[in-house]
């Protein structure tokens, strides 16, 4: 199957340091790809180069070829058309100091003039999608703030997937949750592996194992080993890589 | 050690106590100057005439509360959106270069002497009213000018703060969505910051209605209720300054009275600042 995002010889700096180095993978279309590895070793530096985040941050620097739908991201490709179809869930809920709906209907706002009737359906075909409907149907017009940390983070979801992406890059989603939120949120990733790429940040290793397909172990900014979450904890190649699993550091 | 430390406690405590019994102080005089007589004019003889005719011994300020509150309102229009727009520019644009040249430039507007505002005004703003718009320039327009340059440092400063402290997660998320810069100021940091911008707007108020000198020296100071932005007016604090020097007996004690309507409007309006910063605490 075609990849959803190919990766070629990509070496990233922040100013004179190498946070990246020659990294080349191919994200599958409509699978859970799950990046682990010691903090500090470039996880998070990856994912915001996917979606251009690390523009942001002055003095960074990138080498090497990112495509996304035969498009280099970083040449050919518009900046706002890329972070729409390529969506971001941070480590720490972000909902906008809005109303629940406001905050949905951000995203479709921003790209076009669209009716009332048609937002009402994007919001809660968006909500729904994020199991996050049922729970929020009757207060659509209160803060976003109000909400549990667990339901800000499914409403960060859903704005995401109020913009049509097709891909997902999540960094650490459930580090500041609780546990039933985390499960809730594990959930929902394997419920949407169906439509979106899906690359997920995650420093606990039984959850990478419960919801990834693919799986890539970094290392002081390179991939030590990248394959099917399977072979991965059941039969790495990589020495490293099997300390790592085993908890032998990090 | 300890002594010496109770001996500081001591010295600032009185210290913090004669700031508030200041206070005190000049509210108590003010109001024991100021109320006799607008007990005896009554509303309709003080607050709600527009017959300011000391010699016939008429105290209606009603004309002067009017003045301030187009002059003010003035200000604002012509202040506001420059203001804001220079914290926005200031916030989310400028690199640090520009920085360097704009914000020295604002805080020197804050330092600058009011009669100093009063002889640009007097000499630049007055003569051109005068040249291209009707009357002598010696008006409402000339002084809202004035007070607009006035209060920019104040609702600059502010709002600047206030956009600067909207935490950046809004703005990842936004610029994640896809927005652009421009959209995200528009639709997420300046509501995030309103109740900051808010409050910048009411400390400018407050700055505009208490200014005396450079309003004196440019809007004529008539009595009669101005009929356009080009006609003059007098402001409540003009009317104390300017007749203070020789007034005595009831028309002293009306312009007290003045005092206290000023008084009274200014911490109306400190009162509502402190309710809106502390909704602006709410928010984050
Ligand atoms: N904004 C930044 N400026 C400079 N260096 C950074 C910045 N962000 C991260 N780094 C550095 O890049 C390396 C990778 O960081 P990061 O991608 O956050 O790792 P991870 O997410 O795996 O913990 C670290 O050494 C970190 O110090
Ligand atoms: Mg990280």
């Amino acid at each position: 199957m075609k990849p959803a995002i190919t990766i070629k010889n990509l070496n990233f700096y922040y100013r004179q340091v190498m946070a990246l180095k020659n990294i080349s993978i191919d994200i599958p279309a409509n699978r859970v790809t799950a990046l682990i590895g010691p903090s500090g070793c470039g996880k998070s530096t990856f994912l915001r180069v996917l979606n251009r985040m690390n523009d942001l941050i002055e003095g960074t620097r990138i080498e090497g070829k990112i495509l996304f739908n035969d498009t280099n991201i970083y040449k050919d490709m518009d900046l706002m058309k890329l972070r729409k179809k390529v969506g971001m869930v941070f480590q720490k809920p972000n909902p906008f100091p809005m109303s629940v709906y406001n905050n949905i209907a951000y995203g479709p706002r921003l790209h076009r003039k669209i009716s009332d009737k048609e937002l009402d359906g994007i919001v809660e075909k968006s909500l729904k999608s994020a199991s996050l409907w049922d729970e929020v149907r009757d207060r659509m017009e209160s803060s976003a703030l109000g909400l549990s940390g667990g339901q800000q983070q499914r409403l960060c979801i859903a704005r995401c997937l109020a913009v049509q992406p097709e891909v997902l890059l999540m960094d650490e989603p459930t580090s500041a949750l609780d546990p039933v939120s985390t499960a809730k949120i594990e959930e929902l990733v394997k419920d949407l592996r169906d439509k979106f790429a899906i690359i997920i940040v995650t420093h606990n290793m039984q959850q990478a194992g419960r919801i990834s397909d693919y799986t890539a172990f970094f290392l002081n900014g390179e991939i030590v080993e990248y394959g099917a979450t399977r072979e991965i904890f059941h039969r790495p190649v990589d020495k490293r890589t099997e300390d790592y699993i085993t908890g032998r550091f990090g | 050690m300890r002594s010496h430390e109770k001996w500081v406690q001591g010295i600032l405590f009185i210290l913090a106590t004669t700031a508030v019994l200041t206070v005190l102080a000049i509210t108590f005089f003010i109001f024991s100057e100021g109320l006799p007589i607008m007990v005896d004019r009554g509303v309709t003889g003080f607050i709600g005439s527009t017959r300011w005719e000391p010699l016939s011994g008429s105290f209606g300020i009603l004309g002067m509360i009017i003045g301030t509150i187009q002059i003010t309102l003035g200000a604002i229009a012509l202040g506001v959106p420059v203001g804001l727009a220079c914290a926005v520019y200031l916030a989310e644009i400028a690199d640090r270069r520009l920085e360097k040249i704009l914000r020295p430039g604002i805080e020197l507007l804050a330092g600058i002497p009011s009669v100093v505002y009063g002889f640009f005004g007097l000499s630049v703003v007055v003569p051109f009213l005068r040249e291209h718009f009707p009357g002598n320039g010696f008006s409402i327009l000339a002084g809202s000018i004035i007070l607009a340059i006035m209060i920019l440092p104040t609702v600059v400063n502010i709002s600047e703060n206030s956009i600067r402290s909207v935490p950046g997660d809004y703005r990842s998320a936004s610029l994640a969505l896809g927005a652009s810069h421009w959209q995200t100021i528009l639709r997420v940091i300046l509501p995030a910051a309103r109740s900051g911008i808010a409050a910048s707007v009411i400390l400018g108020m407050g700055r505009a209605i208490g200014e005396t000198m450079a309003v004196i020296m440019v809007t004529g100071n008539v009595t009669k209720v101005a009929g356009s932005i080009f006609d003059p007016a007098r402001t409540l604090t003009g009317n104390i300054a300017i007749e203070m020097g020789y007034a005595a007996g009831e028309h002293r004690e009306a312009l007290f009275a003045t005092g206290v309507i000023l008084f009274l409007i200014i911490m109306v309006l400190n009162f509502s600042t402190t309710r809106f910063s502390r909704k602006a605490g709410d928010v984050k």
